[in-house]
């Protein structure tokens, strides 16, 4: 850092002796109605040191965000705060009037939120969101606001800092756009920096980066408030953690003590809920509803007889034009087989090709080049119509299940309407009562009440989406599933359940899974065989176990290398 | 036109980094200023050519001799030396595709032609009359801004009453009637209160009326669109990300969130304009003020066809016009539809 006055300089000048950056204690928030009545956020206390990083880890819901939120006095309009104690930078923060949190924020307490795509004003160029912080806090002219943010940019790697500036969160990386959305919060050097999600829908080794971007503030002397649901990631730089579930901290302790003993049952869960190093088929969700569920034995083990081939890919190669006109190979010569009964996990991170690849298996778009053949017929090169008898063959899930469902139509509507399709497709004669049997077989299947179907998706959790997705991907008894990240927008613990019931899916019904993430945790626990994409092309494949004790491609080496494991 | 609308209202701001081979030259070509322009242009000569054309064709299907109405009209006892003398001189004794291909050629030399009734050249007696008529769209389309904006603003800030009271408002304005707006106008302001005259004055005290008229409407369609886009950007993250880093609710709102809320009214701010010309035909008689409106209606009722087209032919021009400024708007205040 090139100026001298690092958090470090600034604590030792106002109190020689302060141990904690923030202090909060027995905090309580809640919306609407009178304060003290049915708080989301209850008896929370916490200290962090400069220079430490306490994770708070929950599911969503929990109550972290708020926590987070409040501590930089933007909770919400409605929302109402107590607290015996709530010191930043020793001094008191209760009952702050809106003009003295705004002279803070952003100099006392920085706030860094997920998804920098709408976290940075799209319609602002970087340089601006990251001046704003001087603008408002400092009297620097405009030339040495410009010195400044160039200095923020290269301190959170993203040099070259004079054509960035004038960049948009739109036309940056995934990872560029987070750095950037960090270097806005940093720019005055806040002491004290509240993260929530920051590695969320990140691939990866831009995953790594962040953390190693936020480790090297921790040594700088900054003292950072870390939100997660992820402890597999939050165990990389958190000093300590601190468990919350339905508003309250139910366990706390040092991160490494916390991780390899963990007491709470909440902690428990989400800990058995990380998916990387679990050998396929073991449960990762504690079973609800379906104890009957077998807990072991993967379906592969008992079919040893020479597998058919139910999906075959072979040198498909779809290219799009870029907005300047020149090509790009999104999809280049990739060719694989997914065998009956078995999960083919097809992992890559963002823009490597994986859903172009799933489009075009599912003949949503066309392969300039290349076959695609289900249950060795013809399934790419024959028109829609020869092709509609094979669709009720191949199911799709897709990553955000919300948007896949017409907001305006009830469960029982859009499970009636998959099931009245698959009906249609197998020129079958139906009545309402039975359609009506098969969507409350359906809702079984995935482990849902039949008091759901009257609800609408905009009013379920996501794993209950995620789960009505899956329901309406059964509904025509398909023999193949194609998942394009199924989970990447669930919580850890969502997510364990989402793939426990993928897994006694398969089981039961001999079901074969296309599955497409960019999380090698999901990948590795998931599937029997794994194709690593990189660039549209697949540069490694084999048995999950081969590739990831022993992988060959250097691509598929450094992906690993990445990956964020407990301890 | 559409098209560029729907370009600008893409909510994501995405990468593109790839989309369909088909969609590739137009989008490539619209992302630099040049190519917007060429690519309007291009569009402006075959729209101005497809009006002409669809006007002159439709002229022909209105029934009665044309050399009739020159000389005063059906009814008016007219000799058929007369008659044949008339379509002589204004060639209407020519096969139609001689007489359309004149036309074009007139039209594209900028002559309008000669009116039946007023016997004077069309191109200077409209000229004339358009700035009137633009000056009142234009200050309408301005006041419209303002209200919408003000209205907007006040209603995303005051609580739950204002909110209510902002889109009742919106709601009622939007559904107005011109005609009835503007009686109602007049008997407030000019009958009982006694302040603005009733008809059109020169000076600034006449345009008042004539212009609150227009603007009033179209206020609450704008408004309504912008309360919406307005409440959609201060909830989104990049408001929040502002306010931690210190930004209070002035700077959030003219830093960040009225320019995402301005974008989709100025999209349709182009095609506002069309409908403020429209208006002005309705406004201009109310308030007997001279103006292209009043001329065209006029026209109409004595089937002066050369003044139609000619104001036909204007409107399409100020369309066009007004399509462009509003592309560059756009281009000016969402620097995503630029090439990077």
């Amino acid at each position: 850092m090139s100026q001298g006055t690092g958090p470090a300089a600034r604590r030792a000048a106002v109190t020689p002796t302060l141990v904690s950056m923030l202090r909060v204690r027995d905090l309580a928030v809640g919306f609407g109605g009178q304060p003290g009545t049915d708080p989301v956020v209850a008896g929370v206390s916490f200290d962090i040191a400069p220079g430490e990083c306490l994770a708070l880890v929950g599911e969503s819901g929990s109550g972290k965000s708020v926590t987070a939120r409040s501590l930089i006095g933007l909770a919400g309009d409605d929302a109402w705060l107590q607290a015996a104690e709530l010191e930043i930078n020793g001094s008191d923060v209760l009952g702050l009037s809106d003009a003295q949190w705004r002279r803070r924020r952003g100099r006392d307490v920085g706030l860094v939120l997920q998804d920098a795509l709408v976290s940075l004003d799209p319609l602002r160029p970087i340089g601006r969101e990251i001046a704003d912080s001087l603008r408002l806090h400092t009297t620097l002219d405009r030339a040495a606001r410009r010195t400044r943010v160039q200095e923020v940019l290269e301190r959170v790697g993203l040099p070259d800092g004079r054509t960035r500036v004038r960049q948009r969160s739109g036309e940056l990386s995934g990872g560029q756009r987070q750095r950037a959305l960090i270097a806005s919060a940093i720019a005055l050097d806040p002491p004290l920096l509240l993260i929530d999600e920051p590695t969320t829908a990140l691939d990866v080794t831009v995953q790594a980066q962040i953390l190693d971007l936020l480790e090297s503030l921790k040594r700088h002397g900054t003292a950072i408030l870390l939100i997660s649901h992820d402890l597999a990631v939050v165990g990389r730089i958190a000093d300590r953690i601190a468990v919350m579930s339905a508003g309250r901290i139910v366990e706390r302790g040092p991160a490494a003590r916390l991780l390899a003993s963990p007491k709470h049952e909440q902690t428990r869960r989400m800990i058995a809920a990380i998916p990387i190093d679990k050998p396929r088929g073991t449960r990762l969700s504690s079973p609800e509803g379906r104890a009957d569920a077998p807990a072991s034995a993967p379906a592969s083990a008992s079919a040893p007889a020479p597998a058919e081939v139910v999906l075959e890919a072979s040198g498909l190669v779809k290219t799009f034009r870029r907005p300047d006109g020149s090509e790009q190979r999104a999809v280049d010569g990739v060719s694989f087989r997914l065998l009956r009964g078995t999960t083919l996990g097809l992992v890559g991170e963002s823009g490597s090709g994986k859903t172009t690849t799933a489009r075009l298996l599912l003949a949503l778009s066309r392969p300039d080049a290349g076959e695609v053949r289900v249950l060795g017929r013809p399934f790419s090169a024959v028109t829609e119509r020869q092709r509609r008898r094979l669709r009720p063959e191949l199911g799709a899930i897709y990553q955000d299940a919300l948007s896949s469902f017409d907001p305006r139509l009830s469960v029982d509507a859009v499970l009636r309407d998959a099931v009245r399709g698959a009906r249609h497709a197998a020129r079958q004669a139906g009545n309402a009562a039975r359609d009506r049997a098969r969507v409350l077989e359906l809702l079984d299947q995935v482990s849902l009440p039949a008091t759901l179907l009257s609800r609408r998706p905009l009013s379920l959790s996501g794993g209950q989406r995620q789960r009505v997705g899956i329901a309406r991907a059964l509904a025509s008894e398909p023999q193949i599933l194609v998942c394009d990240e199924p989970v990447s927008s669930l919580d850890v613990t969502v997510q364990a359940q989402v793939l426990d019931l993928l897994d006694e899916l398969q089981r039961e019904r001999g079901l074969s899974l296309l599955l497409i993430s960019h999380d090698l945790g999901v990948i590795q626990h998931a599937s029997d065989q794994v194709a690593v994409m990189l660039d549209g092309t697949i540069v490694e494949t084999g048995d999950t176990a081969q590739v990831f004790t022993a992988p060959r491609h250097p691509y598929t080496q450094s992906l690993l290398a990445a990956v964020p494991r407990l301890g | 036109m559409t098209d560029a609308a729907a370009g600008s209202l893409r909510p994501d701001g995405a990468p593109r980094s790839a989309r369909p081979v088909r969609a590739r030259p137009r989008r490539a070509l619209r992302r630099t200023l040049p190519g917007l322009l060429a690519a309007r242009l291009a569009g402006a000569v075959f729209v101005l050519w497809a009006v002409a054309t669809i006007t002159f064709f439709a002229i022909r299907l209105i029934p009665g001799d044309p050399a009739e109405a020159i000389l005063g009209g059906p009814g008016s006892q007219t000799s058929p030396e007369a008659l044949a003398a008339v379509r002589a001189r204004y060639g209407l004794d020519q096969p139609v595709v001689v007489q359309y291909l004149a036309q074009l050629g007139r039209l594209a030399t900028g002559d309008l032609g000669r009116s039946y009734a007023l016997r004077q050249d069309v191109a200077p007696l409209l000229v004339g009359q358009l700035g009137g008529t633009l000056l009142l769209a234009a200050l309408a389309l301005v006041v419209a801004w303002l209200f919408a904006l003000v209205l907007a603003t006040w209603s995303t800030r005051g609580g739950r009453f204002a909110w209510y009271l902002g889109s009742g408002l919106e709601i009622v304005a939007a559904a107005l009637p011109h005609f009835w707006l503007a009686t109602a106008l007049i008997v407030l302001f000019s009958v009982w209160l006694g302040w603005l005259p009733p008809i059109s004055t020169p000076g600034p005290a006449g345009l008042v009326l004539p212009v609150l008229t227009l603007a009033v409407p179209l206020a609450g369609f704008l408004g309504q669109i912008m309360r919406e886009s307005l409440l959609t950007a201060l909830e989104s993250p990049f408001v929040l990300s502002a306010r931690a880093r210190g930004e209070g609710d002035r700077g959030v709102r003219w830093i960040h969130a009225l320019r995402h809320a301005s974008l989709p009214a100025i999209s349709l701010s182009g095609w506002a304009f069309g409908s403020l010309i429209s208006g002005a035909v309705v406004v201009e008689t109310i308030f007997a003020r001279p103006g292209l409106g009043r001329t065209m209606l006029n026209a109409v009722t004595v089937r002066d066809v050369p003044v139609v087209i000619g104001v036909v032919m204007i409107v399409a021009v100020g369309y066009i016009l007004m399509t462009v400024v509003t592309d560059l708007a756009q281009w000016i205040a969402d620097p995503r539809l630029r090439r990077r």
